[in-house]
């Protein structure tokens, strides 16, 4: 079934793309301002003053951007409509304009196209919602080279890691191989630091910044395990569109594709107590040589692997604050 | 009843069919204590409601205030504060607790519900109007529990009070939060769902076994088919929540582990268990003002309602397909795909009746002669705002996209759009449709006006940047927020302020009212407005309807 949905989900990647090109310019152009902060630029955090979503990280995160705007222009002509319609009606049969009411109370005609109609909108949605939560939700096997053509994805090409939330930080545990060959687990916290370290540490965004950030190797496949020793918690990342709660005593897994370099950052999003709002998740993507040289040192002492990462690929300069000053 | 049926519906307040002989005085307090009169049980409700309202409001303002800036100013936990970040879960989780369960709930069903539905279908009271009373006075105890709740120890004995949010999800309800709190928290919750309960099976019977003669389902006011509807939501998903609150008392105090993974239980058990009834819920708060606005839209239009039967079957619908869609709320608990799938489905066609009656309100409009009363004001906004939310909830329904908006403040502004945009306004529709009616006195109507344009301006100016937010990526129950969040936090609380104003405005109209006491009519609204209520006298009698109207024509609902 999945190879139906995915077969669905190229011919409709290329309906899309022609509708793009043919139809739908001027939708997509508006629903594209919205999109972007207001003359912001790109970021992988949220944007002061911003109308829509974080810029997508990965291909899957791009699928999402453009579902919502299609599905934006679908919404947004319908509440048009129907504010129209609401304006006609009070402009030209208020008391004044129609002293007399007619009598009417059915018409099957436009009964009939007022049921059918909204069938036909919901279809128009449904066909590509679809093929989008199978493609979020179903670890891909193959994947699409530069040149056209489809090749497995080898097991190497994945990176488990396994995520705890807790109250109230995220644990990290990734499997790596020492250099007998033996498995080793590289385990460490990542707890937000503090506001009044931020201004004292370089490119630290406040409540969102972690003291060891999660560092993963570009290119790669990400599967991530999620569970929670206490409560609830969920692990989100905006900007991959990705959201999966982290529940005790259950073992729920997500992936994606670490395609571009950066800085991404995220929020515990399910209640979990008192610092809910103060436990969020910081990734950077790093070239695999990196990524490697970060994990051995973090199998010894993550504090080594964490001053070394701020080296090599430290987070951007904090953005202008745009809001009045305290 | 063994008078003879006499023909009442020209009739306009006429005394022969009502008694005001045996009404107890105002200032007994068993009138009220004791009250087995569905008009007074009615005013109970309302008055409880409105002060459920302040508090609820109250609460929200706390929020707002705090969001107005990233950082924590109010709840710092500082000598003096207003708390810490643990007491302002213990405020969003109270805010909506109270506004669901003791304000919209109790105004709609318990206020409006109880006062129009026997007179609309022509009876004397409810079926059982002791167990009315017993329904309506298990409310202020039930309050009083959950206020209390907020002073007890929570998580211990410094943190106070739960802030789990209204869901009560455990492990966080049950070992998460050790202290009282959450007992009394339950135990509330118990009693207001036995209240709602009781109250539900009065209307089921009422509504199916005393309308007059004459008074098919088939001719019943759309207001009476919606808390019809209603009631049988309430049946069926208020003893679902019982068993969820159940367990998790017993998990706290008794030793189970329906919730805990340690002994084999599961939270997400009580996810599934607790949205059963959740979503329903929602529908529970909206339907009655959907019955609401169909009077008032064709009272104000001069034309009957357009497509009564598909009004009436759409509401049906609404109700049966809220069933089956409870799992669009945890989309994000790790769900096999195929079971997320169906739920997408299954939501998406809840859009079609809804649709429906939005198309049909506006065709009652077409070709009408409209005249802008106060109630026709809240209307027409309902109708534009509700379709606001609805389409947001056509976004969020889509799990592909709603891995994006889960609990950011894209929900948050969806249900608001659709609660306080929505049912808020029907209430406030309902309140000024029928004040004259209830209390014998006439609204001030430019103090009214102004209610709505300030409300309009203000929830809308709360609730429209908080989408901008949550797209963006701010979550839900937050005390503090990354800096970039600040702009539309700072609009969303000047919003805030204005509908602060536009209470304000709401009490005085109230209170001038009071002062002014202009005599009411039994039928302010013309002849269009042709439900049996405005065949009574402002104030209706004490007893109605002593002898039962005949419903002879059809038209006119």
């Amino acid at each position: 079934m999945f190879d139906i949905v995915l077969n669905m989900r190229e011919e409709l990647r290329e309906t899309r793309k022609a509708m793009r090109l043919h139809g739908l310019k001027l939708g997509a152009a508006i629903a594209g301002a919205l999109t972007v902060g207001a003359g912001a630029a790109f970021a992988n955090e949220p944007v002061a003053m911003a109308l829509g979503p974080q810029p997508a990280a990965s291909a899957v995160a791009e699928n999402v951007t453009w579902f919502h705007n299609y599905v934006m222009v679908i919404i947004t002509v319908i509440t048009i409509f129907v504010t129209f319609l609401l304006g006609w009606v009070i402009l030209k049969f208020n008391a004044k304009a129609n002293p007399v009411p007619a009598k009417f109370s059915h018409n099957t005609a436009i009964e009939v196209i007022w049921t059918v109609a909204p069938v036909l909108i919901l279809f128009a949605i449904a066909i590509f919602s679809f093929p989008l939560l199978f493609e979020q939700d179903v670890e891909p096997t193959k994947q699409k080279l530069e040149n056209g053509e489809y090749a497995e994805i080898a097991p190497e090409d994945w990176v488990t890691i396994k995520t705890y939330g807790r109250q109230w930080y995220w644990s990290y545990f990734i499997d790596t191989e020492n250099a007998d060959g033996e498995v080793e687990v590289v385990e460490f916290d990542a707890r937000m630091i503090a506001e009044d370290d931020i201004p004292s540490t370089p490119g630290a965004r406040r409540n969102l910044s972690t003291d060891n950030p999660l560092v993963l190797p570009q290119g790669k496949y990400i599967r991530m395990n999620l569970a929670a020793s206490d409560v609830i918690h969920s692990w989100a990342m905006p900007a991959f569109r990705l959201k999966t709660d982290a529940v005790p005593g259950r073992l729920n897994q997500l992936w994606f594709k670490a395609e571009k370099l950066g800085v991404y950052y995220g929020q515990c999003s399910e209640l979990c107590g008192r610092d809910h709002a103060f436990m969020p998740i910081e990734m950077r993507i790093v070239p695999q040589d990196q990524y490697d040289q970060w994990l051995s040192l973090a199998a010894n002492d993550i504090d080594e692997a964490t001053t070394y990462i701020n080296q090599v690929a430290p987070r951007p300069a904090a953005p202008v604050r745009v809001a009045s000053a305290q | 009843m063994t008078t003879e049926p006499t023909i009442k519906r020209e009739a306009v307040a006429d005394h022969h069919d009502g008694d005001h002989t045996g009404a107890p005085s105002v200032w007994s307090p068993a009138r009220w204590l004791f009250s087995t009169n569905h008009k007074d049980i009615g005013i109970m409700y309302l008055v409880f409601a409105m002060f459920a309202g302040v508090i609820g409001f109250g609460l929200s303002g706390m929020i707002r205030i705090e969001l107005m800036e990233p950082g924590v100013q109010y709840f710092t936990g500082l000598e003096g504060s207003w708390g810490d970040q643990h007491n302002y879960n213990v405020v969003t989780t109270m805010h909506g607790l109270t506004m669901i369960f003791f304000m919209v709930m109790p105004a709609l069903i318990g206020g409006f519900g109880n006062f129009f539905v026997p007179i609309m279908i022509g009876a004397p009271d409810m079926a059982m109007p002791r167990m009315n009373n017993i329904s309506f006075w298990l409310m202020p105890f039930s309050f009083g529990l959950a206020l209390l709740s907020m002073f007890v120890p929570g998580v211990n004995e410094t943190a106070k009070g739960f802030g789990g949010g209204w869901v009560l999800y455990p492990p966080l309800s049950t070992s998460g939060h050790p202290g009282s709190s959450m007992d009394l928290l339950i135990l509330s919750l118990h009693i207001a769902g036995i209240s709602s309960i009781l109250g539900a099976i009065n209307f089921i019977v009422t509504i199916l076994n005393m309308r007059a003669p004459g008074m098919t389902i088939h001719k019943m006011p759309l207001f009476a088919w919606a808390l019809l509807i209603t009631a049988f939501l309430l049946v069926l998903a208020l003893p679902v929540l019982a068993a969820a609150l159940t367990m998790l008392l017993t998990d706290r105090n008794f030793g189970s582990q329906f919730f805990d993974p340690a002994g084999g239980g599961d939270p997400i058990m009580f996810q599934h268990l607790f949205w059963f009834f959740g979503h329903p819920e929602v529908y529970i708060m909206i339907l009655p003002g959907f019955g609401i606005i169909s009077h008032i839209v064709s009272t104000f239009s001069k034309k009957p309602v357009f497509g009564y039967l598909a009004m009436a079957y759409a509401m049906a619908a609404i109700g049966f397909i809220g069933f089956i869609v409870w799992a669009h709320h945890m989309y994000t608990v790790g769900m096999g795909v195929e079971l997320k799938a169906y739920f997408v489905a299954a939501t998406m066609v809840i859009a079609v009746p809804t649709g429906v009656k939005i198309f049909s309100w506006i065709a009652t409009m077409w070709g009408g002669s409209i005249t802008f009363t106060v109630p026709m004001l809240w209307a027409i906004g309902f109708i534009f705002l509700f379709t606001v939310g609805g389409v947001t909830g056509v976004m969020l329904a889509n799990a592909g996209v709603d891995h994006m908006l889960h609990d950011t403040y894209y929900v948050v502004a969806h249900f608001h759009y659709v609660l306080s945009l929505g049912a808020v306004f029907t209430l406030f529709a309902g309140w000024y449709y029928w004040f004259e009616k209830m209390f014998g006195i006439k609204y001030n109507a430019p103090l009214a006006a102004l209610h709505f344009w300030l409300m309009f301006i203000g929830t809308n100016m709360i609730f429209f940047p908080q989408h901008f937010l949550g797209l963006n990526g701010m979550p839900r129950r937050y005390v503090d927020y990354p800096d970039a969040f600040e702009f539309w936090n700072r609009i969303s609380t000047y919003g805030y302020m204005i509908t602060a104003v536009a209470m304000i405005v709401f009490f005085s109209g109230l209170i001038l009212s009071m002062i002014v006491r202009k005599k009411a009519e039994a039928n302010p609204w013309g002849e269009y407005a042709t439900t049996l209520e405005w065949t009574l006298s402002s104030p209706p009698p004490f007893h109605q309807f002593n002898e039962l109207p005949v419903v002879k024509n059809a038209g006119g609902h």
